[in-house]
């Protein structure tokens, strides 16, 4: 690497640190994304055709999660409520190094961030699907859940790809917090890095590559979904 | 119930006084970043319409890479590369070191970072005035400056408006972040006062409904904002 600018001899070393931790930003993003949407679709779906507390329910879920940053709600939520568990004589048990882990909350916290921006987002989508759609699924005799299966969703789903596929990287950008709760995901790794090697700019630059790294790939794949999606020319 | 209420009193030893003024440092960040991003974002639109391939090049891949990066790598980048910046500057004409003021440094990291997104948003709204009421502007003698300060700005407003609503929300939260390069506002100052008095979720449930009512007081005044700059235009739906 003598062609290049600054001191790169550390990368041989931690190169299987930074596998791991690659591995984990990935595991992280899948879950937060696939728990935060199975989240999200109810959410979004009562807030239209929902009882009425129900609704507000959900809008109130929504506006709390979207009004405060998401590294307050990762902190209140592992060492918040973390913090209750000693109290309650569990971390004599054997569940306490379980407890103790970050990586559960920071997939909690990363699943409810996404349910709550993505629910918003699901609201508007299951709103925007014409009337008409929906009268001629009734009409043809299909059940509620079949209507939801088979036109409501797919229909929502299809016109608001490209608002979703933001979110997903506004998600994977987010990951990075996780090491704030001893989560060493590709970004902790690299202030492990830091820390050791006494370097400031070289490991935050491999990160910063790394994560457009996962950024391109991921927005082409959804770019690839969102063309398969069959569209009606007018 | 009653211990929450001691910690959070006003005065020491409860941590409430402490919680507003780290409430105050982030919203003068905040605004101070929002106001940086605005500038670098009306600059930079411009510099995407109106500008040579050369400028134009230079800001896509300016608002590409922004976009691309997460916000705590980039905080991190931009602090350590933007006080070394300076000093080598001053050193190289003959100034002493400085050390950067701590809001300043805020207002700059979060700033630089809004302005990509700034852009984006911008230029969106700048393509979305009909071209015919430019025209018209044009024909009617008025010189580009007073073109666009009569027409294209007051025109693109409503356009722009819930994004820049969006953006300062986002600034707001974004704030947050800085409590890792050991800025001091309402997150790292809850930070420390949990590590004082250990009552974590009080404190950290405290901090949360203060930005709370942060966005929730914005979404208010935006909403004013955007009805009077709506005046005169279509209502949709």
């Amino acid at each position: 690497m003598e062609w290049f600018p600054g001191e790169w001899y550390w990368i041989p070393e931690y190169f299987p640190k930074l596998l791991d931790g690659l591995w984990l930003t990935i595991k992280l993003l899948v879950l937060s994304i696939v728990i935060g949407m199975s989240l999200a679709i109810p959410i979004g779906l009562v807030q239209v055709t929902g009882p009425r507390p129900l609704a507000w329910l959900a809008k109130g879920f929504c506006t709390v999660i979207r009004g405060t940053p998401l590294l307050i709600q990762l902190w209140l939520i592992y060492y918040g409520i973390g913090s209750f568990f000693p109290q309650w004589g569990l971390n004599e048990t054997f569940l306490w190094p379980y407890l103790r882990a970050g990586f559960p909350y920071a997939v909690f916290a990363f699943s409810i961030s996404v349910a709550g921006y993505v629910g918003e987002v699901m609201r508007g989508a299951f709103r925007g699907v014409p009337k008409g759609e929906l009268e001629a699924a009734r009409s043809i005799g299909m059940s509620p859940f079949q209507i939801l299966r088979r036109v409501w969703l797919p229909r929502a789903l299809q016109n608001v790809f490209p608002t979703l596929t933001g979110e997903f990287i506004l998600t994977l950008k987010a990951t990075p917090l996780a090491s704030t709760i001893t989560v060493f995901e590709v970004y902790g790794i690299g202030s492990q890095i830091r820390q050791e090697t006494y370097l400031i700019y070289e490991p935050l630059l491999l990160i910063a590559l790394i994560y457009l790294c996962l950024a391109g790939p991921l927005i082409m794949m959804f770019n690839y979904l969102e063309n398969k999606i069959p569209k009606r020319v007018s | 119930m009653e211990h929450a209420l001691e910690i959070l009193s006003y005065n020491p030893p409860g941590w409430g006084g402490a919680l507003l003024r780290g409430l105050a440092s982030t919203l003068q960040i905040a605004l101070g970043a929002y106001l940086l991003g605005l500038i670098i974002g009306f600059a930079g639109a411009f510099g995407k319409i109106y500008g040579g391939p050369i400028l134009r090049g230079s800001l896509k891949v300016y608002t590409t890479i922004i976009r691309a990066i997460p916000e705590l790598v980039l905080i991190l980048l931009l602090f350590y590369a933007g006080g070394d910046l300076l000093n080598y500057i001053l050193e190289s004409m003959g100034f002493a070191r400085v050390e950067i003021n701590a809001v300043a440094a805020g207002i700059y990291v979060i700033g630089f970072v809004q302005g990509a997104y700034s852009i984006e948003v911008l230029r969106g709204a700048f393509l979305a005035v009909p071209a015919g009421q430019i025209e018209a502007a044009k024909a009617i003698g008025m010189s580009w400056w007073k073109c666009h300060t009569r027409v294209v700005i007051p025109a693109m407003l409503p356009f722009a408006l819930p994004g820049l609503a969006n953006l300062w929300l986002i600034a707001t939260k974004e704030t947050a972040l800085l409590a890792v390069i050991g800025l001091s506002e309402l997150a790292l100052v809850t930070k420390q006062a949990t590590g004082t008095t250990k009552s974590f979720f009080t404190l950290y449930m405290a901090a949360g409904a203060l930005y709370l009512c942060v966005t929730l007081a914005s979404n208010v005044i935006f909403g004013f904002i955007e009805r009077h700059y709506r005046r005169g235009q279509p209502v949709q739906g």
